[in-house]
């Protein structure tokens, strides 16, 4: 019996582009699941589509087959073949119960330690269980993935912490606003981090996003994104009247707003506090803007320092979760292994109690006299001799070998005990 | 009676207080709830200690030193419970229960005798005009510790140092809104309860007016300086660090009032 495998493959933030992900991101579970059906080689499987990984789950016999038609399937004609190959990951068994793991614990976010990721691997999960398309293995493994989650969770304190520049960058916000909810952000210029950050922040209920760069068509496209609104460079210092949250990443080599601009609007904004955030390098913003009252000026290095501040907390929390993830994928693993034998197991079961009965059924009508207590006597004795000759064979199969492995013994006991369906010519079956 | 009820809300804050400083340091988050609840239990005690003290005296007890600092750690523990049901000001409490324990046991060391009122303070003036004053100073108190916290906190942000206050202290926002709050309310009832006054050292007085003592003076320069703080808060639209920083100022001056106040041993 070939041995079934557990197969994740994917494509996440760390080695894929958003350009790319963006194309392969999975619009709802539900047609692509319906569509992984057709796939008859599939015996379990599961999808995670969120904004920064795409992920399939699946048990199968034959991986390497299953892993170029479930590419096929999913992402045919979305990216080039050669784009696709080159970012996609497949992790097997072990690995993939790993990955997973990592990816439910927030270990793998962009974000270390952000909470968001479980509640979508569990509504991705909803979706799967719903269809249908999960079995024994998946759902035994996503369970202990929430575990695991919910394990590194409660023992560190991964969570607590501000892991990145963008966290580094909501956190500051909320010690100066409190509630950013009902906030206006700002972007100036459009580069990754800034799109990043703005990314966090509007996950936290910023109420309006304004993008403005020197070319008004990328900025009306990355505002379309955070469904805001585009202005151009020369709009700056009157957008900024009504912004409370600026970042600002041009590739300008001056200055784009000076100390003198942004102390001409306090008086419009009465004095309410302004965030800004400089993370281009060379600065956007005059250094000296953090001089003046309720105006809080950070650049790169500032932000980082309050990501340091966490660093080497993080560290050690980090440690403790990989510990974690790394303790419930044995403990997944050894409960997989022991599936294996399962079947085996069952099939010798069976065959023996059905041999028991068809001994029962030749002798007991040959004995006479005999009441109904002593006919269970003497059934209860054949299955207990068949149980106590089986015993040790299921022994064998369920023991921790170093010298056999699992495999060769399965199909040890399978040929000896004839399961595998092919009858030796010499065997004697009627025994 | 109302003796023992008193040492006995005083034992109930000492006891808040200490929770409430052991959940600034540590911040667990299983110390507030029963923080809270030894706060309120105390307040609660103290309310009926005074409810017991005036049956006892037979007129409203905000006469003795005692009594005046009593009253109002009082309508401390009132005027913090009152908002903060409605504003999250994350550990304003410790601060808060801090201040209003230090009264109680500043209150305690006062002479508690019930002194008998001098028959020209006879007049229901008198306890409303005390009692609404003492209320807005609490106020007023309240407005100054946010912002003592404000300026602590927005000096972090500013010199990018983050310490141990940073992680313990509120928001900004937060604070500035507890800020406008609290002087708002606390204004608003320090110009009745001068009104009141005056009008009762008219009566009192018959033509010669107010009679210009230190502590009215005091009161008047009080009023003047928070009127100004509203007037740029809420016109020229002072608020952060300025507006933080003169709700500290002018709490000098209600300090002031206060000691004129209670040297003069009562009202």
């Amino acid at each position: 019996m070939g041995r079934e495998s557990l197969v994740l493959l994917g494509v996440n933030h760390k080695k894929t582009p958003l350009e790319i992900r963006e194309k392969l991101a999975l619009g709802g579970y539900e047609e692509p699941l319906n569509r992984l059906r057709s796939l008859r080689g599939l015996k379990e499987y599961h999808l995670l589509s969120t904004c920064n990984r795409v992920e399939v789950l699946f048990v199968c016999k034959e991986p390497e087959q299953m892993r170029a038609a479930v590419l096929d399937l999913l992402f045919a004609g979305r990216v080039s073949q050669e784009q696709l190959e080159s970012c996609v990951y497949i992790y097997k068994d072990g690995e993939a119960v790993r990955h997973l793991f990592t990816v439910a614990a927030s270990l793998d976010s962009m974000i270390v330690g952000e909470a968001q990721i479980l509640g979508q691997l569990k509504e991705a999960y909803r979706h799967a269980s719903e269809q249908k398309t999960t079995g024994m293995i998946i759902n035994k493994l996503l369970h202990k993935a929430f575990s695991a989650a919910k394990r590194v969770r409660t023992e560190t304190r991964i969570g607590a912490s501000a892991v990145s520049i963008s966290y580094a960058a909501v956190e500051l916000g909320r010690k100066i606003f409190g509630d950013l909810s009902g906030k206006r952000a700002m972007l100036v210029g459009a580069g990754e981090m800034a799109e990043l950050a703005a990314e966090h922040l509007v996950g936290q209920g910023i109420a309006d996003v304004v993008v403005v760069n020197r070319t008004l068509e990328r900025a009306v496209n990355l505002a379309a994104r955070f469904k805001g609104h585009a202005a151009g460079l020369d709009e700056l210092v009157e957008q900024l009247a009504e912004t409370d949250i600026l970042i600002s990443s041009t590739g300008a080599a001056g200055l784009v707003l000076h100390k003198q601009d942004v102390a001409s609007i306090m008086p419009r904004r009465r004095n309410r506090p302004l965030f800004l955030i400089d993370i281009a390098v060379p600065r956007d913003l005059d250094p000296e803007i953090n001089t003046l009252d309720n105006v809080y000026l950070y650049d790169i290095d500032d932000l980082n320092s309050v990501v340091e501040m966490n660093k080497e907390q993080r560290d050690k929390e980090a440690v403790k979760a990989h510990r974690i993830v790394e303790e419930e994928t044995l403990k997944f693993m050894r409960w997989l292994d022991g599936m294996e034998v399962t079947p085996t197991i069952v099939e010798l079961q069976a065959a023996a109690e059905s041999i028991c009965r068809a001994e029962l059924d030749k002798t007991l009508p040959r004995l006479n006299g005999l009441g109904d207590k002593e006919r269970q006597a003497v059934e209860r004795l054949a299955s207990a001799v068949a149980a106590k000759l089986l015993h040790r064979s299921f022994q064998y199969l369920r023991a921790e070998h170093d010298c056999v492995n699992r495999q060769e013994r399965i199909a040890v006991v399978r040929s000896l005990f004839g399961l595998n369906g092919e009858e030796c010519p010499s065997a004697d079956t009627s025994v | 009676m109302s003796h023992l009820l008193f040492q006995l809300s005083l034992a109930g804050y000492l006891a808040a207080a200490v929770l409430y400083t052991i959940f600034f340091i540590k911040q667990k988050k299983t110390l507030h709830p029963a923080a809270r609840a030894v706060f309120c239990a105390a307040a609660g005690l103290h309310t009926v200690s005074l409810v017991a003290r005036y049956v006892a005296a037979a007129h409203t007890p905000i006469t003795s030193i005692h009594e005046i600092i009593s009253f109002f750690a009082w309508s401390l523990s009132c005027c913090y419970l009152s908002f903060r049901w409605r504003y999250a000001v994350k550990n304003f409490g410790s601060f808060a229960v801090l201040l209003i324990t230090v009264l109680m046991l500043t209150a305690a060391a006062a002479p508690q005798a019930i002194l008998p009122l001098p028959p020209e303070l006879r007049t229901w003036l008198l306890p409303v005009h005390a009692s609404i004053s003492i209320v807005a100073y609490a106020f007023l108190t309240l407005a100054a510790i946010g912002g003592l916290m404000y300026l602590i906190q927005e000096r972090q942000l500013k010199q990018k140092r983050f310490g141990f206050f940073y992680h313990r202290l509120p928001s900004l926002e937060a604070l500035d809104s507890l800020n406008q709050h609290c002087i708002g309310l606390g204004f608003l009832l320090m110009t009745l309860g001068m009104t009141i006054g005056t009008v009762w050292a008219f009566q009192l007085g018959g033509d010669r007016g107010l009679g210009w003592h230190s502590k009215i003076i005091s009161a008047m320069i009080t009023w003047l300086l928070y009127a100004g703080l509203m007037h740029h808060r809420f016109v020229m639209g002072w608020r952060g660090r300025q507006a933080a920083f003169l709700t500290v100022s002018a709490f000098a001056a209600v300090l002031l009032t206060l000691f004129l106040l209670l040297i003069k041993g009562g009202i």
